[in-house]
Formats: structure tokens, C-alpha cells, sequence
């Protein structure tokens, strides 16, 4: 998915990067794209197996589910949403809500996002469609719309005692539907997209999706973090941003005199800077301990 | 100059504060029309019924977090989500007993899968569960009631007939009939007989307890 606008064969012959292409195969610019596609799938797979095969390795949704019959997990968001509800959860889902959020904690918080979301797959083709037919950006709205919108998930949970949310959430509804029938759960799947195509750029991931910034504020201390490493290498040829769901937290780690960390916890580390950048600037790296050699390697003033 | 810093910083400030409200009010709008859409949608219709165990009505939307797995751990396919577009909460879990009947199973495995409170725990006898009561609508359709046939379906499909479910017999105006008699104390709503009654409208059905209202009693006190 690379932008219209700077694809490699758009650019001048003398340009750097356009030099380094030629040892870039396809499969190397989308390694993580097809890694995200392959573990979104699978996943979804892993949910199929039971209903389809009968193998039920996993069972239930991504709302709660139980793993090889044993291992309880369940959506930190949608839990917390039920004590504010009920006032009380039981103890199987607050375990299953800690080892979700601390795997997410863990691996980046909005890595649901852009690795397990079956939301994301919509939305990406919605983009990628949106590029092929040059769409205007449409309708932008300000950054910490979907945080407003978190918010009226909880306060809707504790004012109305019961998962309000959860009667539109089109992330639990869309894989809902595909694991325990559809019924009209297209028609969300088709809203999604055009919402995407025709109303707002990356519109429902990138500004709207109130369980992307819960994932998001769980992502805010991560470890697994995106660094711009090598960015003295970098040739301005804004592939990166043009590819990148959230630019904006690429700008301070580049582009920026401060740590090369992409710190945001609205990066969904779905990797596709590293896919697309040809002067292999970005890398995944453990946030701590780049801190802390970044730390060694700065005059300190 | 400090004047200066002084103007910017209220442009700035009353800048976040538009934007703040503006936000604020929009997605306040959004979650009052949620909350309207979801007061309607978290009405259940009178044919679904709820799992052995569910808290009453307003609870169970606060505790189920719909992910199925009671459904998954039903051995008869009894139990099944509400998809987006039916006229229940969607996602969540019930079942409709003139098409597959609750089993009242003796581990009640529904119960001991959900990881929520939405399904008591404390419910460790199937024969305590309150899934709603049977009432006999179709008065004037019952084969039995009205003399058709000396039909016993419903009481048969019983699984603790003589407790729930009798045939009483009645005499009117020389004629002997039985009328198939529900013991609201003892009925667990599983809906067998409604399942099984021979008339193509069912003449028994079981409707969610809030709707019959046989403790009135405790209600007054």
C-alpha cells in the first residue's frame, strides 16, 4: 500500500532510495503486512475451528474466551465497562482481563489494532481503495475525538447500567458475526468501509474507535516500541508517512532532535514503516533499554 | 511582552476550550441517541428467554459481555447469540422454546462457562432455575381442554411432571375433560412443553416471569 504520491517508480533516477530499491523484493516491503494479515486470519481461524471442525481449541469471541479449555481471557474494555455497570465482575474475567492487557501492555497496546482487529482489515481496504481512486481526505476530526468518545463509554456503562457500547461496537460485532453468524452484521461491515472510503481517511481506526484508544492508553508505557534508529539515513521520500495509520507519532521521532522512539501510544506498531522504508531507518526495539543507551550515547546537558 | 504571552495564551486556551466542547457536546449526542437506541433494543421480546441462571433483565445487560461461551457449552444447540439486526441486545444469549427447548441439564454447563456474573453461579440445581413459567394461553385451542383429543403432550414433554406440570380433570355440563394444570412454584420455564404441544400455535407457552407476576405477594409486602 504504498502512496500514489511517492511510489518508488515516481521517483527522480538520482533520488537514494530509488538505488536501494532494486535490492528491496515485494515480499521484503510487505513482510509485516502479510505477517498482521496472517495472524489476523489465523486467529479468526482459531475461533473457526470449533464451530466448523469441531477442534475447539479456542471458544467464545474476542469479548471473553477460553483457550484449550483452561486458560480464561477477556477484553480489559469490556470488562471494565461491566463493573462500572454492575459494579462487580468475577474473578475468571478479571484474570482474563489481566493476561489481555498485559500481553497488549506488553506488545504495544493499539498491537490489537493492526494485529488482531478483524475492524482493521475493513478499514485497510477502505484505504486502500481510497488511494486507488484519490479521494479527497474528507471529514478530519480533532485528534482526541475517539478519547471523548471512551469516555462516553463509560460514563453510558455506569449512567445506564448496562454495555451500551456494545450494542454498535463494530469490533466485537464484525468478529461476533463471523464466528457465531452474520445476520445483519454485513450491514456494519459495509457502514465501516464506506464510513472510511467515502466520509473520513482512516477515519473509523485512526479517529473515532473508542476501543483503539483504550488500547492506546494501555500502550502509552510499552516496551515494544518502534524506533527511527537509523534516521540520519533517512531521505525524506515520506513513504513512511504516507503508509503510516498515524503519522503523527512518526514526526517527533524523525524528524525530531529528541529520543528516536516512536513514543505515542497511538502507534499500532503494525511495522509498516519498516516494510516500506528503503533506507531502513525504523526498527522494533525494546523501549527501556534504547532509552537508556540513547541516554549514554547524548552529551548530557 | 508579557502582554503579549498573556493574549496568546488565552487564544490558545480559549482555542482547547471551543474544541473541548465541542467535542464534548457531540459525543455526549451520540451517547444520549446510544442511550435511546439501547433502551428499545434492550427490551426482550416475550418468545426469547434467557439462560438457566440469568440475573433479572437489567443486570444480565450490565454483567453478559456476549461472548458466547454459554452457548458454546450447550449440548443440545438450545442456546444461541443475538445477531445485530434482531429485536434483542445483540450479542447476547437466549433461546426460543417452541424451537429447541432447554435440556435442564443436571451440571447445567451453561452456567458453570459463563466467566460473568450475567449467570448465577449459586445455581447448582437445574430444578431451582426460573427461565420464565409456563402459562396455558390457547385456553380455547388445547385438544384437551376442548375436548379434541385426550392429549397429553405437554405434560409428557415435562421433565418433572406431577411437580410442574398436571392434567386436572374438570367436569362441565356432563362432559369430562383434563386441563393440563402448571405449578408456577415448580416450573423452570424450560419450555419442553411448549416445544412439544400438538397444536400449531403453541397452546402452552412460557413467558418471562416479570410478564406473569405470581408473586404479587412478596411484591406487597
Amino acid at each position: 500500500m504504498t502512496s500514489a504520491r511517492t511510489s518508488p517508480e515516481q521517483r527522480a533516477p538520482g533520488h537514494p532510495a530509488t538505488r536501494r530499491i532494486a535490492r528491496r523484493s515485494w515480499w521484503l516491503r510487505q513482510r509485516f503486512l502479510l505477517a498482521r494479515r496472517a495472524v489476523q486470519l489465523g486467529l479468526l481461524g482459531l475461533f473457526l475451528l470449533g464451530p466448523v471442525a469441531g477442534i475447539w481449541w479456542a471458544k467464545g469471541n474476542l469479548a471473553a474466551s477460553t483457550w484449550f479449555g483452561v486458560i480464561p481471557l477477556s477484553d480489559p474494555f469490556i470488562v471494565v465497562q461491566s463493573l462500572l455497570a454492575v459494579g462487580h465482575v468475577t474473578v475468571t474475567a478479571l484474570l482474563g482481563a489481566l493476561l489481555i492487557g498485559a500481553f497488549y501492555w506488553l506488545v504495544g497496546g493499539r498491537a490489537f489494532c493492526s494485529w488482531v482487529c478483524p475492524v482493521n482489515i475493513i478499514t485497510d481496504a477502505a484505504h486502500w481503495c481510497r488511494e486507488r481512486l484519490r479521494l479527497p481526505p474528507g471529514w478530519r476530526p480533532q485528534r482526541n475525538l475517539r478519547h471523548y468518545l471512551l469516555a462516553m463509554c463509560l460514563v453510558s456503562a455506569a449512567l445506564t447500567g448496562t454495555l451500551t457500547w456494545e450494542l454498535v461496537n463494530p469490533v466485537t460485532l464484525v468478529q461476533r458475526a463471523l464466528v457465531f453468524g452474520v445476520g445483519l452484521g454485513w450491514a456494519v461491515i459495509l457502514a465501516v468501509f464506506l464510513f472510511d472510503l467515502l466520509v473520513s481517511r482512516r477515519g473509523w481506526c485512526g479517529h473515532l474507535c473508542p476501543v483503539g484508544a483504550f488500547y492506546g492508553l494501555v500502550g502509552r508505557t510499552s516496551p515494544l516500541r518502534v524506533a527511527a534508529d537509523r534516521r540520519e539515513a533517512c531521505t525524506d521520500c515520506g513513504d513512511c508517512f504516507a503508509v503510516c495509520p498515524e503519522p503523527h507519532v512518526i514526526t517527533p521521532a524523525l524528524r525530531g532532535s529528541g529520543s528516536r522512539l516512536v513514543l505515542a501510544g497511538d502507534c499500532t506498531n503494525c511495522g509498516r514503516c519498516l516494510d516500506v522504508c528503503d533506507d531502513d531507518v525504523f526498527r522494533f526495539t525494546e523501549r527501556y533499554a534504547y532509552a537508556a543507551r540513547e541516554r549514554d550515547r547524548l552529551p548530557s546537558g | 511582552m508579557s502582554a503579549r504571552r498573556r493574549t496568546e495564551f488565552s487564544a490558545e486556551r480559549r482555542r482547547f476550550l471551543t474544541q473541548g466542547a465541542q467535542a464534548a457536546g457531540s459525543v455526549s449526542l451520540v451517547g444520549f441517541l446510544l442511550g435511546a437506541y439501547g433502551e428499545p433494543a434492550a427490551s426482550t421480546p416475550v418468545a426469547a428467554l434467557r439462560p438457566p441462571g440469568a440475573l433479572a433483565e437489567d443486570a444480565f445487560l450490565g454483567a453478559c459481555v456476549r461472548c458466547g461461551l454459554c452457548v458454546r457449552d450447550c449440548p443440545y444447540d438450545t442456546l444461541r447469540l443475538a445477531r445485530f439486526g434482531e429485536p434483542l441486545a445483540t450479542g447476547t444469549p437466549y433461546f426460543v422454546a417452541r424451537d429447541i427447548p432447554c435440556e435442564m441439564c443436571e451440571d447445567i454447563p451453561c452456567v458453570k462457562a459463563c466467566p460473568t456474573p450475567a449467570l448465577d453461579k449459586s445455581l447448582t440445581d437445574i430444578r431451582a432455575a426460573d427461565m420464565g413459567v409456563a402459562v396455558v394461553t390457547g385456553t380455547d385451542t388445547c385438544f384437551s381442554i376442548t375436548g379434541v383429543a385426550h392429549c397429553v403432550g405437554c405434560y409428557e414433554a415435562c421433565p418433572i411432571k406431577d411437580d410442574a406440570i398436571t392434567m386436572e380433570m374438570k367436569q362441565e355440563h356432563g362432559k369430562v375433560f383434563f386441563v393440563p394444570t402448571v405449578h408456577r412454584e415448580h416450573c423452570t420455564g424450560c419450555g419442553k412443553c411448549e416445544a412439544d404441544c400438538l397444536y400449531p400455535e403453541a397452546a402452552i407457552k412460557v413467558l418471562p416471569r416479570a410478564l406473569v407476576r405470581h408473586d404479587i405477594g412478596q411484591d406487597l409486602a
